[in-house]
């Protein structure tokens, strides 16, 4: 009940504050204002009051001006003007900006006491703003200030808090006050630490390091284990949030790297357009977007969906294309592949750079994509999760089809052993030529979900082509999953070392310690053993 | 008695391409000197330049024909090996600027003085001798290669494997060399060059005299490559090329053999990057990138890996036609030729220009100098 | 290392290795005398290539004592170069010569002597030893394609190129992996001769399923059986063997 009562409540009042006390304030505020031309400190105080009492929007801009001798009487009619920093005046009755101000304009004048009423007056209008992230705001510049000034106005606004994670905060900047008063007890200041550690954050050790030096032992004691308790948590929070962020890039690489590992890992070959792969998949995400603003713009919100399957189509027959145009002809010869491919992702680049252009094409990320939410203090894109789910499942549903569909029976039954393959009767050259039109489609999906991460440009491709490679032969080639551990690995421990070094160097020192664990392991983490190796 | 040794076992191409380059080291420079404009066989200075570059190219491309066509190691990262030599020069020359620069600080080039860094780092020291910075320009390459492939060679990397981390490498120096904290001049690498030895790099006596020691130096790197690979050293490297585990049991220390040859390739590498940089006037991280590695592979192969000869023939002729495409109308296709090049060669012409041309001629004597490809086989 | 008092020049005892689980040798003991001749034979898979493997250093063994020269060296410690470098040599199943090399360079890369980089750069290896060549050659019959490459040498002609090239190496011990495959019966019979005569002054272990080439051969046998000893004597004492006819001679 109590709970839709201060609903109604709240929205009422928030349909006063935009109309209907609309009149009422602006009769209260012009008879205020007539009090500054009385040129006298008394009436100004009486002034500052009545203006708070308003609760008018330009109150506030009215009394910083007044602290910042800004605030202007026109003796002759009466009228007060504010300027602002950048020097636009405004009607003080209005709030307008006048275009030519009067000619003869008189400062009104303030003194240290009327200086203390109308910084008390100030906090007072801004912690009871009505915009709930106002109020958040102000408080939060009073827990970094710690001004005590503010202790009674802050005292007030929280009786008259409603929203209770606001009302934390409150209760925070008054935490962060008693902590280093001079004058507060030493319940004040237990209670305060007890406040703070349970804010946590940079915010709080810094208040609990400003203890004030002439605290019992105790206290200090108390406020030190807090700060310990702060930073450990924070460590954590911290640890969480690389493993987060490293999840996310880790599946950003497994993405890139999933088309490689059937194409490189399962078929051998080297294939150097596979990040032109990724590119055209991305551009087919581009054309899908703009085909449905100009005929369908309801579906905009689909746009991934429908791209999905078109970048599969398209990249994979090109991908087939390929094998049939130039790889096939060159099997057993790995090195003159690696050369052919990078003819062919030289001639893809420039194909998309004539068709599209040279620049970063806009590709819009539908709704689902955009916003964040926090969890243990680590903020979450819904656009990351969205993409490690994606990855998950592009990863388990290539693991399923390779195990248990006809297709992936025969492309395993190749690899292993293709003139024996092929004496069962499966068509070798037909299983190549899927084999490595399905590296090539998954290249093309990861393109649609990389669209909405990266610029789409035509250089999309290339910025992917070594790691890609890295986390293939770091995971051990013909392995998945060892792909998949090893995109993980390589983005959290990117992720790691980024803080430490910098993300330049991060990348460096990875790329380092991928050319010297080759030596050690050159055929990657899980590698196959025995004599069918040397063949 | 060396020189008649070395001529007894020359074939016809490498006279020729002896003989060519040698009379283009002469005649270029002085046509470029000592003959009016006016005549028909003056060189003019930016063609001496533009030549020059090319055969800077061939240098790089011979060195990488010794580890790829003999040795069989596809270094996607010879750029690199070019960069620093290229590097080592452009500190030399930045050390000439003195108080020319913008900021006149007769020690610390400009680009230390905007970062405001206050002493030389101690990795610029000497590099106002010429001999040193030339020195280093073989040794810095030298010494990366020698690192890189102690540790590669003796875990036994091969084949692709190899090349994708020969590219790992020269993209991290990239990464590493645009960084403004190596002290390399970040972004923007080391340009403005005013002298060499005292002589102005923009002057047409200078440019001559750097056209012909980059002539000279080809045919030294020909010289050197072509006698290390008609040594038994080279037959051994064609054994580890052709089969690797057999040389290792018949006792040869392969990883040795292949150090040796990266090495050494890597060192003319640098050199042919250190008389690169005075010939267009900067160095900047750009060079590292691992698109110019590759491209220089295109080189080898289009004029036919294992022959020496063909690589400086398709370094010239690859960067001929990238220079026409270039400057012309057609310039957004040059990238459609290129990646056209990379597939005709490998499919059409494995042996390159001048490997085809050689079997043509000596079909009689039949003596590939490849073994026939596999059979069309995916590795299993 | 524990030093073993044996005076066979390779001695094998306690070999096991596994590939992803298979076990391909089980508890494997052999002891080759110096000077002795040796044929193994056994049904594919039975480990004969792996033993060779592992007595050249391509393949670790999982456990045991792989020594050579009288227990002087431990060989499951050295690389195969080293190995070769200490004497032993081998031939393998699949005839592998250098293809782009001529026969005389290929004989010429396997001469005894020096082989570092430098050594074929600036010594030994660039003399002439055209009379160490051709005294190879007339050996194994191949002075007439002397210039040949050796790409273009038939089938058993690459088969005796490589024993020449093991000639040539002048190992202590000689490992033959099926010399006379694909050979014809005049070509084995020489071959067999050739061995005989190798083994003069070499060790020699062959590894054949040739039971005819084996019978020429005149020499001990052994008899592998999925990676262990079946059966070890003469070839009568072996072929008589009942175990040895169940798995691999048939009835």
């Amino acid at each position: 009940m109590s709970l839709v009562r201060l609903l109604c409540a709240l929205i009422v009042s928030f349909v006063l504050a935009g109309q209907i006390v609309k009149p009422v304030y602006a009769a209260d505020l012009a008879s205020a204002l007539t009090r500054f031309a009385a040129d006298d400190f008394t009436e100004t105080a009486t002034a500052i009051d009545e203006i708070v009492a308003t609760q008018a929007p330009q109150a506030e801009p009215i009394l910083s001006a007044l602290g910042n001798a800004r605030l202007f009487v026109d003796m002759a009619t009466k009228k007060v003007y504010w300027r602002t920093a950048a020097g636009v005046v405004h009607d003080a009755l209005t709030g307008e900006p006048v275009a030519t101000p009067p000619a003869p304009l008189s400062t009104v004048r303030v003194n240290n006491r009327l200086r203390r009423v109308l910084s008390n007056a100030i906090g007072a209008l801004t912690l009871m703003a009505p915009e709930p992230e106002r109020r958040r705001q102000v408080a939060d510049a009073i827990f970094r200030s710690r001004d005590e000034t503010a202790l009674p106005v802050l005292e007030e606004a929280l009786k008259a808090e409603r929203i209770p994670a606001i009302a934390r905060v409150f209760q925070q900047a008054r935490a962060s006050i008693l902590l280093t008063a001079p004058a507060s007890t030493k319940e004040q200041r237990i209670e305060a630490i007890n406040v703070l550690r349970d804010r946590a954050d940079m915010g709080a050790i810094a208040a609990l390091r400003s203890l004030d030096a002439k605290s019992d032992a105790e206290t200090k004691e108390l406020a030190a284990t807090a700060v310990t308790a702060i930073e450990g948590r924070l460590r954590i929070v911290g640890y969480v949030q690389n493993v987060w962020f490293g999840l996310s890039l880790g599946s950003v690489l497994l993405l890139a790297a999933i088309g490689l590992a059937i194409t490189f890992g399962v078929m051998g070959v080297i294939n150097m357009a596979h990040g032109e792969m990724v590119m055209l998949g991305a551009y087919t995400t581009f054309m899908v977007q703009e085909f449905l603003r100009a005929n369908a713009p309801h579906l905009l919100e689909m746009s991934l969906t429908i791209s999905l399957p078109l970048a599969f189509l398209v990249t994979g027959l090109i991908g087939i294309a390929i094998e049939r145009g130039v790889i096939r002809f060159l099997y057993g010869r790995p090195l003159e592949t690696l050369l052919a491919t990078w003819g062919i992702s030289l001639i893809l680049q420039q194909s998309i750079r004539t068709a599209f252009g040279p620049t970063n094409r806009e590709v819009s990320s539908p709704s689902y994509m955009s916003g964040a939410f926090d969890v243990l203090g680590v903020s979450v894109t819904w656009g990351r999760l969205w993409i490690i789910v994606f990855t998950m499942i592009v990863f388990f549903m290539l693991l399923m089809a390779l195990k248990h569909t006809s297709m992936g029976l025969h492309m395993r039954a190749v690899t292993q052993n293709r003139r024996m393959a092929s004496s069962m009767g499966i068509r070798t050259p037909w299983v190549d030529a899927m084999t490595f039109g399905l590296g090539s489609g998954l290249a093309g999906i990861a393109g649609v979900a990389l669209s909405q991460i990266d610029n789409v440009s035509p250089n999309l491709g290339q910025s992917y082509i070594i790691d890609s490679f890295m986390v293939v032969v770091f995971g051990g080639v013909g392995n998945l999953w060892g792909t998949l551990v090893s995109a993980f690995a390589l983005g959290i421990a990117n992720k790691f070392l980024e803080p430490l070094a910098g993300a330049v160097l991060a990348k460096i020192l990875i790329l380092v310690l991928l050319i010297l664990f080759i030596q050690k392991r050159p055929r990657g983490l899980f590698a196959l053993k025995g004599r069918a190796v040397e063949a | 008695m060396i020189t008649q040794y070395l001529l007894s076992r020359f074939e016809k191409t490498g006279i020729a391409f002896i003989v060519i380059i040698a009379a283009m080291a002469i005649f270029v420079p002085l046509s470029n000197l000592l003959l009016p404009t006016s005549s028909p066989l003056h060189v003019p200075t930016h063609i001496m330049s533009l030549m020059g570059k090319y055969l800077c190219y061939a240098i790089l491309a011979i060195s990488l024909d010794l580890v790829w066509g003999y040795c069989g190691i596809l270094s996607l990262g010879h750029g690199a090996f070019f960069a620093l030599g290229g590097y080592a020069m452009g500190m030399y020359l930045m050390r000439q600027i003195g108080t020319r620069g913008v900021y006149g600080n007769p020690i610390l080039p400009d680009f230390m003085v905007f970062l405001n860094w206050k002493e030389l780092p101690w990795f610029w020291y000497g590099f106002d001798m010429f001999p040193f910075a030339i020195a280093m320009a073989l040794f810095a390459p030298g010494l990366v290669a020698f690192l890189f492939g102690w540790l590669t060679f003796r875990s036994r990397v091969t084949g692709v494997y190899l090349s994708i981390i020969t590219q790992a490498l020269t993209y991290a120096l990239m990464l590493a060399f645009f960084r403004n904290d190596m002290g390399f001049g970040g972004n923007n690498g080391l340009t403005d060059f005013k002298d060499i030895l005292g002589y102005s790099v923009q002057a047409q006596g200078t440019r001559a005299t750097l056209f012909f020691l980059t002539a000279l130096t080809l045919l030294l790197t020909y010289l050197i490559c072509r006698w290390m690979t008609i040594t038994s050293f080279g037959k051994v490297l064609v054994a580890v090329r052709d089969a690797e585990s057999r040389t290792r049991f018949l006792g040869f220390r392969v990883e040795h053999y292949k150090l040796v040859a990266f090495t050494v390739s890597a060192a003319l590498a640098g050199l042919a990057g250190a008389l690169y940089v005075p010939q267009v006037g900067i160095i900047n991280p750009g060079e590292f990138a691992p698109a110019n590695s590759i491209e220089a592979v295109v080189w080898v192969a289009v004029g036919g890996r294992g022959t020496l000869v063909g690589a400086a023939v398709g370094a010239v002729l690859v960067n001929f036609a990238k220079s026409w495409f270039t400057t012309g109308a057609l310039a957004p296709y040059w990238l459609f030729v290129l990646g056209s090049i990379f597939i005709f060669v490998t499919l059409a012409l494995p042996k390159g220009i001048v490997g085809t041309l050689k079997e043509w001629s000596t079909r009689k004597r039949a003596a590939p100098e490849l073994p026939k490809a596999p059979v069309a086989q995916p590795a299993e | 290392m524990s030093e073993q008092r044996t005076s066979a020049v390779l001695y094998l005892d306690g070999v096991s290795v596994s590939f992803d689980g298979y076990r391909a040798i089980r508890n494997l003991s052999l002891v080759i005398e110096p000077g002795e001749m040796r044929a193994i034979i056994g049904p594919n898979g039975a480990g004969k290539t792996t033993m060779m493997d592992i007595v050249t250093g391509k393949t670790r063994p999982d456990e045991g004592d792989v020594l050579f020269d009288g227990g002087k060296h431990d060989l499951t410690k050295l690389d195969e170069t080293a190995i070769a470098e200490l004497g032993i040599g081998r031939k393998f199943q699949k005839p592998t010569v250098f293809e782009s090399h001529t026969v005389a360079d290929n004989i010429l890369l396997a001469l005894k002597g020096p082989r570092g980089p430098f050594a074929s750069l600036f010594g030994w290896r660039n003399k002439v030893h055209n009379e160490k060549i051709d005294e190879v050659l007339k050996i194994t019959g191949l002075l007439d394609h002397r210039n040949r490459l050796a790409g273009e040498i038939s089938h058993g002609q690459k088969q005796w190129l490589e024993i020449g090239m093991l000639l040539a190496q002048d190992p202590a011990i000689l490992l033959v992996d099926e010399p006379v495959a694909g050979m014809t019966d005049a070509e084995t019979e020489q071959t067999a001769a050739l061995l005989r005569d190798i083994n003069k002054s070499h060790t020699v272990i062959v590894v054949e399923h040739d039971m005819s080439f084996v019978r020429a051969l005149d020499c001990k046998v052994t008899c592998l059986h999925e990676g262990s000893v079946l059966s070890e004597g003469t070839l009568d004492k072996v072929a008589s063997d009942d175990r040895v006819i169940e798995v691999y001679l048939g009835r």
